[in-house]
């Protein structure tokens, strides 16, 4: 089983990376541009049966910071995403 | 009796040695070092110190790696006793990262790593750490790091501010630290969390000795005790 892990900063926490890539987009002349976030992708592959909670507990412990990160889990059927 | 204090060596601290230096300069007494996948930690602990440095390289988010290594249980136990533990900038994002200090160390706010000589604020000269500082104290203290930008929700600051947990502020804007907050203790005082490196700050060939104080504090409040 192919899981993707999206991480990202919560709504409300400054996010100096995104800001920086969003100036470098406008420097760049790229217009339209009204706000940038940047995230993490783990991308995993896991062993068939692994449950939603094992996963949920694998997001709070490590993969996320619950301080000022939210996840969300990603399954991929087996035909999809190359890992 | 001796001062008996031990360090942690993960992959890629990088002040182990000097924290060590600052220990026994200050001390007496050289401090254990322990290994990032040692269980245990040496018995009847005065102190325990996580250095500065790129534990793991910084993989993932700044301190992760290291606050779930073998060792962290054994300091988490050991801070739980009421061990003093002081963790300096990579030591702090491990503190805050196996949350026995809350918040969350980001990206300094301009992107850059931030290598210079701050004045800090001793905003508590009450903990076991500080007492050797005047309540409003001003002090120069060197901080060299990429993520010191520490976080925390409204209520978690209130409460820290409300509580006197706010151990050191940075006296001008620094890092983007909400509130210009350098340094938190924990609810019981004997944890302490900090990005700038008072233990870089201990010879005054080396640029000032405003760190010593926070070394004779540790040292000396438990010679007293």
């Amino acid at each position: 089983m192919k899981v993707r892990i999206h991480v990202s900063l919560k709504p409300g926490v400054l996010d100096p990376q995104g800001r920086a890539v969003h100036h470098a987009l406008e420097g760049l002349g790229f217009s339209g541009v009204e706000d940038v976030r940047v995230g993490r992708l783990i991308e995993m592959e896991m062993a068939e049966g692994t449950s939603d909670e094992a996963l949920d507990e694998m997001c709070r412990k490590l993969l996320a910071n619950m301080v000022i990160e939210n996840y969300r889990i990603e399954k991929l059927p087996r035909t999809e995403g190359a890992i | 009796m001796a001062f008996r204090a031990a360090f942690v060596t993960f992959p890629g601290s990088n002040c182990d040695r000097d924290m060590a230096v600052a220990l026994e300069a200050i001390s007496g007494t050289a401090p254990i070092r322990v290994w990032h996948g040692d269980a245990d930690l040496p018995e009847r602990l005065d102190f325990i110190a996580l250095p500065g440095g790129f534990s793991y390289g910084d993989y993932l988010r700044s301190g992760a790696m290291a606050a779930h290594s073998p060792i962290m249980r054994a300091v988490k136990d050991a801070a739980l006793r009421g061990v003093p533990v002081l963790g300096v900038c990579n030591g702090f994002q491990v503190l805050t990262e196996a949350g026995l200090l809350p918040g969350a160390l980001m990206r300094n706010v301009g992107q850059t790593f931030i290598c210079r000589t701050v004045p800090l604020v001793v905003e508590n000269a009450q903990s076991l750490f500080t007492a050797g500082y005047r309540q409003g104290q001003e002090i120069r203290i060197p901080v060299a790091h990429h993520d010191g930008n520490y976080f925390a929700d409204d209520a978690t600051l209130d409460r820290l501010e409300g509580e006197g947990r706010v151990a050191f502020r940075y006296r001008e804007t620094c890092n983007g630290s909400r509130r210009d907050i350098a340094g938190i203790l924990n609810e019981a005082g004997n944890v302490l969390g900090m990005m700038p490196h008072p233990e870089r700050a201990i010879e005054d060939d080396h640029g000032g000795t405003d760190g010593r104080a926070l070394f004779e504090s540790a040292v000396g409040g438990l010679v007293n005790a």
